[in-house]
C-alpha cells in the first residue's frame, strides 16, 4: 500500500492551554474523590483494561493446558476455575464496563454537556464496579468459582459446589449489576436532558444512540439476573428450592432467567462497539455516514429482537417444536438489522477519501471478523445443525468472533481513535498498525480452527481430550495463535503506555472529527466547553470547521450541496 | 488506474466464492455419520455453507476493495468524499433480500427438524442415565427385568428412542456420529431419536459442564447386526454367571464371553478400568484420569475394609486437596456385590 499515513499527522498546532488550578489536595485524593466524568471515564477504562489483561492470562493458561492431548499442566479443578474466571471477567469486568468508560468520557462531550446528569452517582457506579471485581478476585485467596460463567443449577447449588467462590460470583453479579444499572440510568438521563441546543434526536451522534439503547437494555435485563442470583443465593444458604428438582424446583428455570438476561447482554456488549465504528468510519472516509436513520433504527430493532431470542441458548433442553420454530425465526431475523448496519458501513467507505490510519484498520478488520461471527450465528440458530454444534468448540469460536472480533476490535478502534483526546498525545502509527496485523493474524489463528475442532466433536470446557480424536493439530494451531494474539495486544499496551508521555502533541482535532468532543482541547478541561456551540447537523464539527475556514478565508472546499438524503 | 475496477471486483469475488464453496464442501467437517438423522442435517449444513460463503466474500471483498481503491492519495489531504447521505432504495434492497433469504432458510430448517423428530412404531427404547461422571444404560424388557449396563449396544437399522435422565446435575448425552444431543436434566425425562445405520464403535460424550470429571465423562456406543444384538441381549439376561458377569462384560472392552470364570482380581481390574479409570490414575490398570486422587500412591498400605469404605462411601475420608461430593456415592447400587468384592481384591493387591 502506498505511503498514506501523512493524513494522520496533524497540522502543527500551538496549544498554550494548561489548567493552572491551585492544587490543594494530593493527586490520588483528587482521583479518589472526583466526580468529573472524564476522570471517572479514564479510571473505568484503565481498570477494566487491567481486568482484560488478567482475563487474557487466564485464557493463555487454558490454551497451554490444551496444547497437547491428555495434558496434566493444570488440574481439572484449576481448569474449571480458570474458564469461570475468564468468562466472568471478560463479560462483567471488561467489555461491559469499558463501554461504560467510553460512554462516561465521551457521551457528555459528544452531546455538548458539561458533565453527566448525576456526577456523584457516576462515581458510585465506578467504585461499585471496582469493589465487585475485588470481591470476585479475592476468592483466589480461598477457592474461586468453578461452575462456569453461566453457573447452571444444580451444579452451582451448594451440594455440588460448596465453596464460597460461587458466592463470590453471586456477589460480583449483584455489585457490578448495581453499578451498571446506576450507570445506565445516568446515561439515559444525560442523553435525554442535557443535549446541546439544536441537537434533536435526528442529530444525535450514532455512538450516543447505541449508548441510549445499551442503557435501556441494561435496565431491562439486569433486574432479571439480579433476581435469579438472589434465588440461587437463598437456594444455597437459606433453604429455598427454586432450582432444586428433588424438592419440586426446576433447573431449567435458571436457564430461562439467565439467558433472558444473557442474550440482551450480548448486545449490551456489542452495540456500543457498533456505535464506535459508526463514528470512526465517516471520519476516516471523509464522508458522512451512509443511511444515518437506518443505522440508528437498526440499533433499536436489534435491541428489541435481542429480548426475544434467549431460548436459542437452550436448544438442547427439551422444548416443543413450535417454540423451537419461533426462537429459530427470531434468531434469524436479528441478522437483518445487523446486515443493514454492515451494508451501510460499507456504503460509507465507498467513494470516500479514506485515511488509512490505525482506527480505520481496526474498524475494517472488525467488519471482516464480525461477518464470520454473524454467519456462524445463523448456523447456530438453525436448530437441527445447532443440535450437533451447541456446547462444542464451534460455539466457543462463534462467540469469540462476535465478542473478541466485535467488541475487542471495536474497543481497540475506540482506544486508538480517542487516545489523542484523552491524553493530548498521538500514538505511534506504525506500532499501532503492526499491533493490528499481529492481533488480526493471531486472532484468526486461535479461533478459526476452533470451528473445525467443534465440528469434529470437541465439547466445550474439557480440560483434556483424547489423543486419537483428531483434535491435536487444531488445538496446537489455536494455542500458538493465542500467544501471537497476546503479543499483538501487548504491542498496543506498550504503545499506549509509551505515548502517554512521549507521543506527538495531538491538538484538539487530529483526525478532522465530526462530533463535538473534537471542539474542545485535548485533554478537555474540567467542565469541557467554555461555550457550547449550536448544533445544526449530525456533523457539528464539520460545520464549525467550514465556518472557521470561511471566516479565515481559506476557501478550498469544493463541496457543494448534499445530494439526497435517506 | 484500471478502467473497470468494479468489474474486476466482481470477478475476484465470484472466483473467491467458487473456491470457498468448493473448499467448504470438499472438507469433511463432521465425524463419521452413523445414523439416518445425519443425512438431512449434513445436507442442511452444506446448504448453509453454500449460501454463506458468497455473503462473506461479498462483504470482505467490497470492504477491502473500498479501502484500497478509495484510499487517500498524496495531495488529497484536504479533499472530502462526496456528501452522500444515503439512498432509500438501497436500504430497502439490503433489508428485504437478506430477510427473504433468511426466512426461506428458516422454513427449510424447520422442515428438516420435523423430519428428524418423526416417530417410528418399531422403535427400541433405551434409558440413558447420566451421573457424575459416567453413563448408565437400561434396556426395558417386555415382561422381564430391565437390563442395566454400562455399555451401549444398538442394533443396526432400528429406530431408537433414548429417554435421558440425570441423577445429580445437568449432563448432555451426545453421540457425535448420530448428530443427536440432548440435555440430561434432573427431574425431567428428555427424549431424542436416532436410527443407527453403520456398524462400528462411536464415542458417547457429555457436552454440558457437570463438574471436575466433565472431560472424562465419556463412553461408547457399539452398533451391531440385529443377530449380534439379540445374542448380546441373551448374554445379559442369561442366569448363568449372574448379572455381575453381564455387567462386567459390558463394562469391559466388550470381549464377548469374558468374565465368567475369571478370578476376582481380574474382574476387579476390568471393573476399575471401565468405572473408575476415567477419574483416577492407576499405573497397574493403565488409567490416567486426574479428577480424583492418583491411586498409584494414595492407596499404599490401606486394608480391605478401608478400601471398601472408600468405594461405597467416598465422602467418609477425603484426600487432602480434593473435595467431598465429587465422587459418586452410589457405587453400592450401580455395581454388583461381586464387582465391588473384585475391586477391593484388585486394589488391595496393587496397593500392597
Amino acid at each position: 500500500m502506498a505511503t498514506t499515513d501523512f493524513a494522520t499527522r496533524p497540522v502543527p498546532q500551538v496549544l498554550a492551554h494548561e489548567v493552572h488550578a491551585e492544587r490543594t489536595r494530593a493527586r490520588w485524593i483528587d482521583w479518589l474523590t472526583t466526580t468529573d466524568h472524564k476522570k471517572i471515564g479514564i479510571m473505568y477504562i484503565v481498570s477494566s483494561f487491567a481486568f482484560f489483561l488478567i482475563g487474557g492470562i487466564e485464557a493463555l493458561l487454558m490454551r497451554v493446558q490444551l496444547a497437547v492431548p491428555n495434558n496434566n499442566f493444570l488440574t481439572p479443578e484449576h481448569f474449571n476455575e480458570l474458564f469461570t474466571l475468564h468468562g466472568t471477567t471478560m463479560i462483567f469486568l471488561f467489555v461491559v464496563p469499558i463501554m461504560a468508560g467510553f460512554a462516561n468520557y465521551f457521551l457528555p462531550l459528544m452531546i455538548g454537556a458539561r458533565d453527566m446528569a448525576f456526577p456523584r452517582l457516576n462515581a458510585l457506579s465506578l467504585w461499585l464496579l471496582l469493589f465487585g471485581g475485588i470481591v470476585f478476585y479475592a476468592s483466589l485467596l480461598w477457592q474461586p468459582p468453578e461452575a462456569g460463567w453461566f453457573s447452571y443449577t444444580p451444579l452451582s447449588n451448594e451440594m455440588y459446589t460448596p465453596s464460597g467462590g460461587q458466592d463470590a460470583w453471586i456477589f460480583l453479579i449483584h455489585i457490578t449489576g448495581i453499578s451498571s444499572l446506576v450507570g445506565a440510568v445516568n446515561f439515559y438521563a444525560t442523553i435525554v436532558n442535557m443535549r446541546a441546543p439544536g441537537m434533536g434526536w435526528g442529530r444525535l451522534p450514532l455512538f450516543v444512540w447505541t449508548i441510549l439503547i445499551y442503557a435501556l437494555l441494561l435496565i431491562l435485563a439486569l433486574p432479571v439476573i439480579a433476581g435469579a442470583v438472589t434465588m440461587l443465593l437463598t437456594d444455597r444458604h437459606f433453604g429455598t428450592h427454586f432450582f432444586d428438582p428433588t424438592e419440586g424446583g426446576s433447573p431449567v428455570l435458571w436457564q430461562h432467567l439467565f439467558w433472558f438476561f444473557g442474550h440482551p447482554e450480548v448486545y449490551i456488549m456489542i452495540l456500543p462497539g457498533f456505535g464506535i465504528v459508526s463514528e470512526v468510519l465517516p471520519v476516516f472516509a471523509r464522508k458522512p455516514i451512509f443511511g444515518y436513520k437506518a443505522v440508528a433504527a437498526s440499533t433499536a430493532v436489534i435491541a428489541f429482537l435481542a429480548a426475544l431470542v434467549w431460548a436459542h441458548h437452550m436448544f438442547s433442553v427439551p422444548v416443543p417444536t413450535v417454540v423451537l420454530g419461533f426462537f429459530m425465526l427470531s434468531s434469524f431475523l436479528i441478522a437483518v438489522p445487523t446486515g443493514v448496519k454492515i451494508f451501510n458501513w460499507i456504503a460509507t467507505l465507498w467513494r470516500g477519501s479514506i485515511v488509512t490510519a490505525s482506527p480505520l484498520y481496526f474498524a475494517a478488520g472488525f467488519i471482516a471478523i464480525f461477518v464470520i461471527g454473524g454467519i456462524t450465528g445463523i448456523f447456530l440458530a438453525v436448530f437441527p445443525v445447532d443440535w450437533q454444534l451447541t456446547d462444542t468448540y464451534f460455539v466457543v469460536a462463534h462467540f469469540h468472533y462476535v465478542l473478541m472480533g466485535g467488541a475487542v476490535f471495536t474497543i481497540f478502534c475506540g482506544l486508538y481513535y480517542w487516545y489523542p483526546k484523552m491524553t493530548g498525545r498521538l500514538c505511534s502509527e506504525p506500532l499501532a498498525k503492526a499491533s493490528f496485523w499481529v492481533m488480526f493474524v493471531g486472532f484468526n489463528m486461535t479461533f478459526l480452527v476452533q470451528h473445525a475442532a467443534g465440528l469434529s466433536g470437541m465439547p466445550r470446557r474439557v480440560y483434556q481430550y483424547p489423543a486419537d480424536a483428531g483434535l491435536t493439530l487444531y488445538n496446537q494451531i489455536s494455542t500458538v495463535g493465542s500467544f501471537v494474539l497476546g503479543v499483538g495486544i501487548l504491542m498496543s499496551v506498550w504503545n499506549f503506555v509509551r505515548s502517554w508521555k512521549t507521543g506527538a502533541v495531538a491538538g484538539p482535532d487530529p483526525w478532522k472529527g465530526n462530533t463535538l468532543e473534537w471542539f474542545t482541547q485535548s485533554p478537555p478541561p474540567v467542565n469541557n466547553f467554555d461555550e457550547i456551540p449550536r448544533v445544526r447537523s449530525v456533523e457539528p464539527m464539520k460545520d464549525i470547521r467550514r465556518q472557521v475556514e470561511r471566516q479565515s478565508g481559506i476557501e478550498h472546499d469544493q463541496v457543494t450541496q448534499p445530494s439526497t438524503t435517506a | 488506474m484500471r478502467r473497470h475496477p468494479v468489474a474486476q471486483m466482481v470477478i475476484v469475488g465470484a472466483i473467491a466464492s467458487a473456491i470457498g464453496i468448493v473448499i467448504a464442501l470438499v472438507i469433511d467437517w463432521f465425524p463419521a455419520d452413523a445414523a439416518e438423522q445425519a443425512g438431512p442435517i449434513d445436507t442442511l449444513y452444506d446448504v448453509l455453507m453454500i449460501v454463506s460463503v458468497p455473503v462473506f466474500v461479498l462483504v470482505t471483498t467490497v470492504t477491502l476493495f473500498a479501502v484500497w481503491r478509495f484510499r487517500m492519495r498524496p495531495g488529497q489531504e484536504n479533499e472530502d468524499g462526496p456528501p452522500i447521505h444515503g439512498n432509500t432504495r438501497l436500504e430497502v434492497i439490503w433489508t428485504a433480500v437478506p430477510a427473504i433469504l433468511l426466512v426461506s432458510l428458516c422454513s427449510y430448517a424447520y422442515a428438516v427438524l420435523v423430519d428428524i423428530e418423526e416417530k417410528h412404531d418399531d422403535q427400541l427404547v433405551v434409558h440413558v442415565t447420566g451421573q457424575q461422571f459416567a453413563w448408565r444404560y437400561r434396556y426395558p424388557q417386555p415382561g422381564g427385568r430391565a437390563i442395566e449396563t454400562t455399555a451401549l449396544v444398538l442394533p443396526k437399522d432400528r429406530p431408537v428412542l433414548f429417554k435421558v435422565h440425570a441423577e445429580d446435575v445437568i449432563h448432555d448425552f451426545w453421540v457425535p456420529a448420530f448428530r443427536v444431543k440432548i440435555d440430561a436434566v434432573p427431574g425431567i425425562t428428555t427424549e431424542v431419536r436416532a436410527t443407527p445405520t453403520k456398524l462400528g464403535r462411536y464415542p458417547v460424550v457429555c457436552a454440558e459442564l457437570c463438574g471436575l470429571g466433565h472431560a472424562v465423562m465419556r463412553s461408547s456406543v457399539r452398533v451391531v447386526t440385529p443377530a449380534a444384538y439379540d445374542r448380546w441381549l441373551q448374554e445379559q439376561t442369561a442366569p448363568a454367571g449372574g448379572e455381575a458377569t453381564g455387567g462386567a462384560t459390558a463394562g469391559g472392552e466388550g470381549e464377548a464371553g469374558g468374565g465368567g470364570g475369571a478370578d476376582l482380581a481380574a474382574l476387579g481390574r476390568e471393573t476399575f478400568v471401565s468405572n473408575c479409570g476415567s477419574c483416577h490414575t492407576l499405573a497397574d490398570a493403565g488409567t490416567s484420569g486426574a479428577a480424583g486422587p492418583d491411586l498409584t500412591t494414595a492407596l499404599r498400605g490401606q486394608d480391605e475394609a478401608t478400601l471398601r469404605e472408600d468405594i461405597v462411601a467416598p465422602d467418609a475420608r477425603i484426600t487432602e486437596g480434593y473435595q467431598a461430593g465429587v465422587m459418586p456415592d452410589n457405587f453400592a447400587e450401580t455395581l454388583s456385590a461381586e464387582q465391588i468384592d473384585g475391586l477391593v481384591a484388585y486394589l488391595a493387591s496393587v496397593s500392597r
